[in-house]
């Protein structure tokens, strides 16, 4: 196939920091690309310069159509047919689907270009995609996988030839995947190079050609995407080896420190049975809406179970508010750290000790300093965050270090039992090794530990007993040990 | 032609004509003069001000931005016209360039520092309201301007339509004022690319630039346009005062921005129609009209109709919230 474009070393330095180093990247006319690497590897940079947001430093070239630039401007990418999915979208949620299509219709000239023709525009690209979309919806009454479409359908009305796009699986379903996957295959067919960005080790592999992996600013390869594994292509974007094995402790002499007897809550879960000893890790598995996170939350005291019973050290407790939760040293990292489990515009240290301002008040009330600064410091120090200044706000932090924020922020509570939700989201696979090294740290000192996944290899190699949950209810409970991945896939998706 | 009518009354243009409706039947029953012909050409001559402006305004929420500023520009654009006009030999053509001139200026001010701080549109219209209004007091005095020339008194009007009893039904320059500014907003934002544009970019400002929209010259046309609006009003309500006071309009912009709000646009942008908010200005001059009618003590009238603002806006509130709940049902 011939080339569409043609990356020569490409490098980009802001200040002191290289963003790219010398990175050269072909990518043939109707081809599926992946490009791969952790946050900060580069990509994005890659990425704006393909698209004319930001010139490369002098030196390289970039060649489309047999064309040479030293740079792209925004319009010449687009003239081009370059075509960016964003993760955010970029869409305009007030506008309908044919507007949202046909928008670059809007843009030159004064005189509307008018609805006729503008839903004419917008149907003989979604009949093109072969895809079914209501003209006159709004965009923002759309799921997410529906606006994904309107973003393809978007890029393929402005005559596109290579469409990037930005971790583009990361909120969808599995069939919304697979919708997206035949889609993809559609664009191919017609000539339209794809380029995935990701950095997560996804469904997308299946039918990409090629993988190109960035790592710190430079170029490691390109590889034929089939000679690809997962395990290879974490290795290449980490620079290290991460093989883990199933490794369980023998619990059965530790005491039950949580137990929970016929809990049931109406519309989220049923029946639950399952007690984690003193030290276990206990991973619990299941699709969205599988009930993990309701119960969760009910063992949190947000959500007061219906029925049944949870005890905490042999004692029945009766938990109708976190607070009551926390009080019985019970702490929960949340799903969503970004909304719930931080304030981000805070700094650092005020995170940390949110959970626990009420022990370090003084005299008359008031938040002591020094136990306030003692605390932080136990906090940074027990989890590792790399910080320069506990003052600087949280958002300044990496994923990694936001999350490991986070459970320093429920450590402090001193609690007995720590459920983790989807506690490796969004974070790297170097930060996500620091995260796993700390729940075990924290499991060998006696803690009860329930983690919540999506992700079969995090609960496989890292906890010591899985239960599988479906429909709100318990659907079986597995030792690593007797699990491959594989076997351990079918009982979710069973 | 039933869909249309369902999809009307889903909407909040269709709810609010019903609550129009009602108020306008019950104030028909309850008082005698409500529904006279001469009763509604004194309030659309006397609401002309308002609806003008909430008709620029709402350019402005729609594009994602607010301006509290206008009432200032507007008492700046009248009191130049009117001075120039009471010493040089000049006629309606040039008034209404001067206006236009000092209000597109005002709006651009406003545009500038919004696009080059980065600040939000609030505040940097709560200050130039302030440096606008305290400029114009300084240079004044705050004196007013009682004698205008004759050609501006004896204004445009042209009587329609005399009845039995000899009394005179007016067409004049306020009705034209306003009809002018909902007309040229309504092609403004429905015909035009620059309509589309202002849409999208208060729908979704990021996703406006990278589409390739140039956002720093949509908003000077976005304030620009706020600003030749308040020009315009600012002339017709002067000469239906027949004087021009420095301090007779600065404190009437949240009545307006009440009723455009009313109207269903949205304060976070993206959202909002002519229909709308004429409609809300209806409610609001039909609502203050009524109690007065009706001889409600004015302090009252002013406690109701910010009752009736807030119950609206709750109203509004709500139904987005199930909107959008709805849409998480979807998404899940």
């Amino acid at each position: 196939m011939p080339d569409f474009i043609n990356l020569a070393r490409i490098s980009k330095h802001f200040g002191g920091v290289t963003a790219l180093a010398d990175v050269d990247l072909t990518i043939s006319a109707g081809e599926v690309h992946c490009l791969a690497g952790e946050n900060g590897s580069g990509k994005s940079t890659l990425i704006k310069i393909i698209s004319g947001v930001q010139p490369p430093d002098s030196g390289g070239e970039i060649v489309i159509d047999g064309q040479r630039y030293t740079h792209l401007t925004p319009a010449e990418s687009t003239r081009i047919g370059v075509q960016v999915i964003y993760q955010d979208l970029s869409l305009f949620p007030d506008l309908t689907v044919a507007e949202n299509i046909a928008f670059a219709q809007h843009l030159r000239g004064l005189r509307g270009a008018g609805k006729q023709r503008l839903r004419a525009k917008a149907e003989a690209v979604i009949a093109r995609l072969g895809v079914s979309l209501d003209l006159d919806a709004l965009v923002g009454e759309l799921s997410i996988a529906q606006r994904q479409l309107v973003a393809i359908c978007r890029a393929l009305a402005a005559e596109a030839r290579l469409v990037i796009m930005d971790e583009p699986t990361a909120s969808l379903t599995r069939t919304e995947v697979d919708t997206l996957l035949d889609i993809t295959r559609e664009l191919k067919r017609r000539g339209i190079a794809v380029v995935f960005v990701s950095h997560r080790l996804d469904e997308v592999m299946e039918i990409a050609e090629r993988v190109t992996v960035l790592r710190d600013g430079r170029k490691l390869g390109t590889w034929d995407a089939k000679d690809m594994t997962p395990r290879r292509l974490g290795t290449l974007m980490t620079g290290h080896e991460f093989d883990y094995k199933v490794v369980v402790p023998d619990l059965s002499a530790a005491p039950v420190m949580l137990s929970v007897r016929g809990l049931s809550r109406r519309g989220d879960f049923e029946d639950i049975n399952f007690d984690i000893r003193q030290g276990e890790i206990l991973g619990v598995i299941g699709l969205l809406g599988s009930g993990r996170t309701e119960l969760a939350l009910s063992l949190f005291g947000m959500r007061p179970p219906d029925r049944g019973q949870i005890r905490l050290d042999g004692a029945p407790v009766s938990l109708t508010s976190n607070r009551a939760a926390i009080d019985h040293g019970i702490a929960y990292v949340s799903e969503d750290r970004l909304s719930l489990g931080l304030v981000l515009e805070q700094p650092i240290a005020s995170n940390i000790v949110l959970s626990t301002l009420d022990k370090l008040t003084g005299a008359a009330g008031l938040l002591s300093g020094d136990r306030t600064r003692s605390a932080v410091w136990q906090g940074i120090e027990q989890l590792g965050i790399k910080v320069s200044d506990p003052e600087n706000p949280v958002r300044t932090l990496s994923g990694g270090n936001q999350q490991r924020v986070v459970i320093a922020k429920w450590l402090a509570t001193q609690p007995r039992v720590l459920i983790l939700d989807s506690p490796t989201v969004g974070v790297d696979i170097n930060a996500k090794d620091g995260i796993y090294a700390i729940v075990k740290r924290l499991a060998a000192e006696g803690m009860a530990v329930m983690m919540i996944s999506d992700e079969i290899p995090e609960v496989l190699y890292h906890a010591h007993r899985i239960l599988v949950m479906q429909g709100g209810r318990v659907k079986g409970e597995f030792h690593p040990a007797q699990l491959s991945e594989t076997s351990l896939r079918e009982a979710i998706d069973a | 032609m039933p869909d249309l009518s369902k999809r009307l009354l889903h909407s909040h243009e269709g709810k609010l004509l019903l609550v129009v409706l009602a108020l306008v039947i019950f104030l028909s029953l309850a008082t005698k003069s409500f529904l006279s012909l001469q009763n509604m050409i004194d309030l659309l001559t006397s609401y002309s001000f308002s609806g003008m402006l909430a008709a620029g305004l709402l350019v402005v929420l729609i594009s994602g931005g607010i301006d509290i500023s206008f009432t200032a520009s507007a008492s700046v654009a009248q009191y130049v016209a009117m001075t120039i006009a009471n010493q040089y030999h000049i006629g309606w053509i040039e008034v209404i360039l001067i206006c236009a001139v000092v209000g597109i200026a005002c709006g651009l001010i406003n545009a500038v520092l919004i696009g080059t701080l980065g600040l939000s549109s609030i505040i940097v219209t709560i200050a130039t309201l302030n440096v606008f209004f305290g400029l114009l007091m300084f240079v004044t005095h705050g004196n007013e301007i009682f004698a205008l020339p004759d050609w501006f008194v004896n204004g445009a009007n042209w009587v329609v339509y005399t009845d039995k009893q000899g009394n005179p039904y007016i067409f004049n320059l306020q009705m034209i004022g306003l009809i002018a500014a909902f007309v040229l907003t309504a092609l403004l934002l429905t015909r035009t690319n620059i309509g589309r544009q202002i849409y999208a970019l208060g729908s979704n400002k990021d996703a406006a630039q990278r589409v390739g929209i140039k956002v720093f010259r949509l908003n000077l046309l976005v304030y620009g346009y706020m600003g030749f609006v308040a020009g315009m009003a600012s002339l017709v309500q002067a000469q239906d005062a027949q004087s021009v006071s420095p301090n007779a309009l600065v404190g009437r912009e949240l009545d307006v921005l009440a009723a455009v709000v009313l109207g269903g646009a949205s304060l976070t942008g993206g959202v909002g129609t002519v229909f709308g908010t004429i409609l809300g200005v209806m409610l609001l001059a039909f609502l203050q009209n009524g109690l007065l009618l009706l001889g409600v003590q004015s302090y009252w009238s002013e406690c109701f109709t910010g009752a009736v603002i807030l119950i609206a806006v709750s109203a509004l509130a709500l139904e987005r919230q199930r909107q959008r709940a709805g849409v998480r049902r979807v998404m899940a």
